[in-house]
């Protein structure tokens, strides 16, 4: 790198540089990334970009919140609705540890970050110096790439490749350390992006003749079923996706990431794969004689056993990670590429088709699971308030069509099975890494990220308290997101397993809350709480009317359980409807 | 339980810092253990080559090796089995030179073993041996009869049994050209 830039900047140094710091340098840097808004905290080390921040504050929207773990998962929100690369900027040590978790988070779910982290300066690098980590080494394991800067000449360039390695490919975090004395160093400025990197291959060529394969599979096919991922999404490939399923008659089931890819209500749409998902897509999982994997990774939580998953079919594996590719089940077509060029070559070449009394099949389970479960769930006669029937209301109450952002746990769970979708890029939650807290933080940024669209958090109380200091972000910067949070008192989804796995033995899940509308009280955040059914959809209507921030508390039944549900370890087969 | 054998892994990448964590890291999280481990600049100037032997099976050798090339830093990742490859290492004994000059046993290991003597001093003799490690261990094992020292090895170098460098031909395909700058830069002062 150091070479590089050296020739770099010879060269550079004959055009219309500009003389200026280091910080400033990030600063503009950053803008010239189309960087619109930045989530950060300051800190001793970042003082100088600080600093220079302080004239930009027309180009460039900073967000300050109330721990960094707040700004990485805001910057991820921001990420997954817009499309766009997530910036966060914090300081060094604890400012830059406390990004650790955001960072393993994004770096599962494939979201394009770009996180700044300050640095103690070069000649104290080493010594144990106050506030000094090795961010570089803590966070190579779950950063797509990571960087240190010492010098402010290698500033641009860093920057340039952090946000180029990115979002191209299948995107990740990135993260760039800047040493103090880099951010107060003098030095000629200019800007150019990356457009690649000898190193790095980020969308491998289609192999026609994997195409020609995949085609005689689909072609041959009786009982095919697409699994649609977030590849989709991060591809903009939705209605490539559409086309091809639409030419095919082939169902399709998402993956908890790749949630809202097509629309709830599209009639090839069969449902939410994995251990919380429909009992269809499941269940057929081990009918099924093709399988099109489409910009998914065949997680754990998907698959179940790996030895009894999709046992009598073929698999066809759309992907742009070549380490995805036989990772956790056999390719028998490996279709490596981007799911956006690679769709539409198989479209243009397969046979036009119909699945009616396979799609049929799929509407039978619905019935099954629609009697067993959802009705339950959503219209239930008596009892305390299910989880379900709130989800249900609030998805209805939005036409549809808002953001949903979720916390972890049960209702993270609930919200994917319940909540309804009209347009991509109308999710965020934590799939990967499963974090709590995700939720709040994240719904700022995607509030942010998309302010025409209405953005809706659910979240548990325990998940609400891991972050529940951004309260203040929301009450500073005037964000009117709406929370929904399902009280159960309860650490839910572990007191299930306790309940269903560990004789009831609920051991630390009860958890005794404040009171939560004396936090929201304190905070300026208009509130409600509902008890009761009956007064359930008035609650959520003046939600929705309310203009701002809002928090709704809904005390649900203590001990509601989510289902279906495969087991941990189970075969997808084994699915339990109770 | 798949057949488990020696794989040798030869990865080139860039040369910055902390690329040995970054792959040594992914080796770390699959729990394999590397037997031996060599780096250095490569043939092809500023291109840096990592050679790492483990006991493992196919499968999860060909998944390790993915995950290695997905580093952004790592230009190309190859693994061979024993038989595709011809290896070497290094090894250096140091016997007191009293054992040598008390008789000729230690002349005649060091003749058998196609080994030779780098360095005599009045009190210490260095040994030197290359081969695989079996024969190292070997010689280690006549040696310490009388009194090794000191013992060291290196790790393992390997050239492959093709005609022409696998790299070489991959780099000829890439557009040499690392960065890759758009004409004019996003100047902020217009």
């Amino acid at each position: 790198m150091e070479t590089q830039t050296k020739t770099e900047m010879k060269e550079t140094k004959k055009r219309q540089a500009v003389n200026m710091t280091g910080a400033e340098a990030i600063i503009r840097s950053l803008i010239a990334e189309e960087t619109e808004t930045i989530f950060g905290y300051p800190g001793g080390a970042m003082i100088p970009t600080y600093d220079a921040l302080y004239n930009f504050e027309k180009e460039v929207n900073h967000i300050l919140v109330r721990h960094e773990q707040g700004a990485i998962h805001a910057a991820q929100g921001f990420a997954r609705v817009t499309g766009k690369t997530g910036v966060a900027m914090v300081t060094s040590g604890p400012g830059a540890t406390n990004t650790v978790t955001g960072l393993a988070d994004a770096m599962l779910d494939s979201t394009p970050l770009v996180v700044i982290t300050g640095q103690v300066g070069s000649s104290l690098l080493g010594t144990d110096a106050f506030q000094e980590t090795d961010v570089v080494g803590i966070t190579q394991p779950i950063t797509k790439w990571n960087f240190q800067v010492k010098k402010a000449e290698d500033i641009p360039y860093a920057i340039a490749k952090a946000f180029f390695i990115a979002r191209s490919g299948r995107p990740g975090p990135v993260l760039i350390d800047i040493t103090k004395d880099a951010q107060t160093a003098q030095f000629d400025y200019l800007y150019k992006k990356i457009k690649s990197i000898r190193s790095y291959i980020p969308r491998p060529t289609i192999d026609k003749s994997s195409i020609e394969s995949a085609v005689q599979l689909i072609n041959l096919a009786k009982k095919p079923m697409i699994l649609a991922g977030q590849g989709i999404i991060l591809g903009n490939a939705e209605q490539e996706l559409i086309t091809f399923a639409e030419k095919t008659g082939i169902p399709v089931a998402w993956t908890l990431l790749g949630l809202s890819s097509i629309p709830s209500n599209h009639p090839l749409n069969i449902g939410m794969l994995g251990m919380h998902g429909n009992y269809g897509p499941n269940i057929k999982t081990n009918e099924a004689d093709l399988i099109i994997a489409i910009g998914m990774r065949f997680d754990d939580r998907v698959t179940g056993d790996l030895n009894s998953y999709a046992i009598k079919a073929k698999v066809i594996h759309l992907e742009i990670d070549p380490a995805e590719i036989n990772k956790n089940v056999h390719a028998d077509v490996p279709v490596l590429g981007d799911v956006k060029d690679s769709l539409p070559l198989l479209t243009e070449k397969v046979n036009k088709n119909n699945h009616e009394s396979w799609l049929e099949e799929f509407k039978a389970c619905d019935r099954i699971e629609k009697t067993r479960i959802i009705e339950k769930e959503i219209n239930p006669p008596t009892g305390g308030i299910k989880m379900g029937e709130v989800i249900h209301k609030v998805s209805t109450a939005f036409n549809d069509d808002a953001i949903m952002v979720t916390d972890v746990g049960q209702h993270q769970m609930m919200s994917s099975r319940y909540f309804k979708f009209k347009q991509s890029r109308s999710v965020v939650t934590s799939g990967g890494l499963g974090t709590m807290g995700f939720g709040l933080p994240a719904a700022i940024g995607a509030k942010l990220g998309n302010p025409e669209r209405p953005v809706c958090l659910f979240v548990g109380d325990g998940g609400l308290q891991m972050t529940i200091q951004e309260m203040g972000t929301i009450l500073q910067s005037k964000i009117p997101v709406k929370i929904v949070l399902l009280n159960n008192n309860y650490l839910g989804m572990v007191r299930q397993w306790q309940e269903l796995f560990f004789e009831s033995r609920y051991s630390s899940t009860n958890l005794i809350n404040p009171d939560f509308q004396t936090i929201a009280k304190g905070y300026k955040i208009e509130s409600n709480k509902v008890t009761n059914r009956e007064d359930l959809q008035n609650a959520v209507e003046k939600m929705i009317t309310h203009n701002g921030p809002y928090l709704l508390e809904v005390l649900v039944e203590k001990e509601g359980n989510v289902f279906p549900m495969v087991p941990a370890g189970a075969s997808v087969s084994d699915i339990r409807l109770e | 339980m798949a057949i488990q054998q020696e794989f040798t892994f030869t990865i080139f990448s860039e040369n910055h810092v902390g690329l040995l964590n970054q792959i040594t890291s992914v080796f770390t999280r699959r729990h394999l253990n590397i037997e031996s481990l060599t780096t250095s600049e490569s043939a092809i100037l500023g291109i840096h080559k990592f050679t790492i032997v483990v006991f493992s099976n196919q499968e999860e050798v060909e998944k390790t090796a993915k995950q290695i090339e997905k580093k952004i830093d790592v230009i190309k990742c190859f693994y061979f089995k024993a038989d595709e490859i011809i290896h070497q290492e290094v090894a250096l004994y140091k016997v007191p030179t009293e054992m040598i000059l008390n008789g000729n046993e230690i002349e005649n290991i060091v003749r058998k073993y196609s080994a030779r003597i780098l360095e005599i001093t009045s009190e210490y003799t260095v040994i030197e041996k290359t081969g695989h490690k079996s024969e190292t261990q070997e010689l280690f094992e006549q040696l310490d009869q009388y009194g090794v020292t000191q013992f060291t090895r290196s790790g393992r170098i390997a050239i492959t049994k093709l005609k022409t460098e696998l790299l070489e031909k991959y780099l000829k395909k890439l557009d040499f050209d690392d960065i890759d700058y758009e004409d004019e830069p996003t100047s902020l002062y217009n």
